[in-house]
């Protein structure tokens, strides 16, 4: 290994994984050209898009920012890991394909991951201003957003149903 | 695709060790990496260390210290933290707001206050790729030209000091604890920035901020933070100004005894907005102090062209906006 890489150790979507990465790679590029891991999308590569969100520590980041060194010892969800616990399609998945919520799908991984986010903290169904609160960092180019909103209050509502409604 | 340029990352878990890393030649801080990266990213510079602050966890936090009468924020508590903690939206309302109104949630979730305070000036000259640069002939002073594009016959770099809690932690008169080789010393925050775009803090080489320390409020005030931008997330202010009035109780109809105004986004170091003796004894609610202080402000603000939007249009701007800050101030009782 050259003295320009490092051995990275993280758990990734609950798997442990230790690669070598060059010190200037970042989260994201270590994710895709290292990991193969090619949901979370390299828009912009400089802040301004969203595409590229993944949460560290249940937090939303911007990968495309993140040093991958900033990722050592940390815990690192990505979209492709979105649905672990939910045998593989989280409701928020199937709420965006119910209400066409992705068109080209570009900006869809990482407001997956900036929607998942508020959902766990609020833990309750979540209305349609704090969602456009939560998602105001995600740039979408297709839907105009209207379906993105409802899709996300759709699925916290199938995921926290009010009390007496079946 | 942006390419980082090689670079070591070293992430010590003390201060001390923070500073003797700065000590390597080609040395720089990484806290957040939302500003430094895209810099980078854009090759402003070839720094050969990236010095992190990841692991000094010791900077992280927010604590109410009533012995010394001041909240104390760590340089290294995100902007998420800040804008969301109580005793910052209880006691230092505007602080929350400007901290709660930078870029999005997740550039949120990741930049800290030391970061922001530490901001590179931006102009839209030098924040661009290496390609587009070497288009206009070559960059600017601030990059690897010689010349100015915004002031063409200028020897200074004028770009912008953009973080949206600079201004309002000087109208809250904040300190800030920095620590270098040397030891260290505390600045207040209205003497830390001056008026040079290429290296516009009075940082010492390899110095740290470690805190930020807000004087608890003695008298009933009101404060409010008022900023313009293209879209209402992601973009970084064209316009900023923090109001503070101190008021004799705890009212809107109260009398002003002190005012503390500052205007971002101007050259390298905001303004404090002076001469606004004509408001001192007039009630918050008299329509006159809107209408004095947005003129004040309008009269000595002057921005330049180192960010997008015509001037005149942007100078205009800080008269609406300071006068919309201060009715949603007294609307909001
Ligand atoms: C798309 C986008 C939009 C943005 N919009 C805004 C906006 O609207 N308003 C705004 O204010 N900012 C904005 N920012 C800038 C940035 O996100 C914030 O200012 C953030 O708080 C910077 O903190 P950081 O920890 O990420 O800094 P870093 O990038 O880690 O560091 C920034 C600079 O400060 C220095 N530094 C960092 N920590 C310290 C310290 N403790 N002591 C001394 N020096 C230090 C670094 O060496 C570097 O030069 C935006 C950024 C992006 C990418
Ligand atoms: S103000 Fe002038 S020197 Fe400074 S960044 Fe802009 S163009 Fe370059
Ligand atoms: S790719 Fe990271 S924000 Fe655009
Ligand atoms: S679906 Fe195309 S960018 Fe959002």
């Amino acid at each position: 290994m050259s003295e320009a890489a490092f051995l990275l150790s993280t758990t990734v979507n609950g798997e442990p994984v230790t690669v070598a990465a060059p010190h200037h790679w970042t989260l994201l590029e270590v994710l895709r050209y290292k990991l193969d891991l090619i949901g979370s999308k390299q828009g912009c590569d400089k802040g301004d898009c969203g595409a590229c969100t993944v949460q560290l520590d249940g937090e939303p980041v911007l990968a495309c920012l993140t040093l991958a060194a900033h990722a050592q010892g940390r815990e690192v969800t990505t979209v492709e890991g979105l649905g672990h616990c939910h045998g593989g399609c989280h409701p928020l998945q199937d709420a965006f394909d119910r209400w066409t919520a992705a068109q080209c799908g570009f900006c869809t991984p990482g407001i997956l991951m900036s929607a998942e986010a508020l959902i766990r903290k609020r833990g309750r169904a979540v209305e349609h201003t704090e969602v456009a609160e939560a998602l105001a960092g995600n740039l979408c180019r297709c839907t105009g957003y209207t379906k993105i909103l409802d899709a996300v209050v759709d699925a916290s509502q199938q995921m926290h149903p009010a009390p007496g409604k079946e | 695709m942006l390419r980082l340029p090689p670079f070591r990352v070293v992430s010590p878990d003390t201060v001390e060790g923070v500073v003797a890393a700065l000590q390597q030649p080609g040395a720089r801080l990484i806290a957040g990496g939302t500003d430094i990266l895209p810099n980078l990213k854009h090759w402003l510079d070839r720094p050969e260390v990236l010095v992190s602050i990841n692991r000094l966890t010791a900077l992280r936090g927010i604590v109410r210290d009533d012995n010394a009468g001041v909240l104390r924020i760590g340089a290294g508590t995100t902007l998420t933290q800040i804008a969301e903690h109580p005793d910052v939206q209880q006691l230092f309302p505007s602080l929350a707001q400007s901290a709660g109104c930078v870029a999005s949630p997740s550039i949120r979730n990741m930049g800290t206050i030391g970061g922001n305070l530490n901001l590179d000036t931006r102009c839209r000259y030098v924040n661009q790729t290496e390609f587009w640069r070497g288009a206009i002939g070559g960059g600017c002073i601030k990059s690897e030209g010689n010349v100015c594009h915004v002031v063409p016959k200028g020897r200074n770099c004028v770009a912008a000091m953009s973080s949206d809690n600079v201004p309002v932690l000087m109208s809250l008169q904040a300190v800030i604890v920095q620590a270098g080789p040397e030891g260290t010393r505390t600045v207040p925050l209205c003497d830390y920035y001056h008026a040079d775009g290429t290296r516009h803090t009075h940082a010492k080489p390899g110095e740290i901020t470690t805190e930020v320390q807000v004087p608890l409020p003695t008298s009933a005030r009101r404060t409010h933070y008022v900023k313009w931008c293209v879209r209402k997330s992601i973009d970084f202010p064209l316009v900023s100004v923090a109001l503070r009035f101190d008021l004799d109780k705890d009212d809107v109809s109260a009398t002003i005894s002190a005012a503390h105004v500052v205007a971002g986004v101007l050259g390298a170091r905001p303004r404090q907005v002076r001469k606004l003796d004509a408001i001192l004894g007039l009630a918050l609610n008299d329509p006159k102090v809107a209408q004095i202080v947005s003129e004040a402000a309008f009269k000595q603000c002057k921005p330049l062209a180192n960010v997008p939007y015509e001037t005149a249009y942007r100078r205009r701007m800080i008269r609406v906006y300071t006068r919309r800050g201060i009715e949603a101030m007294v609307n909001a009782g």
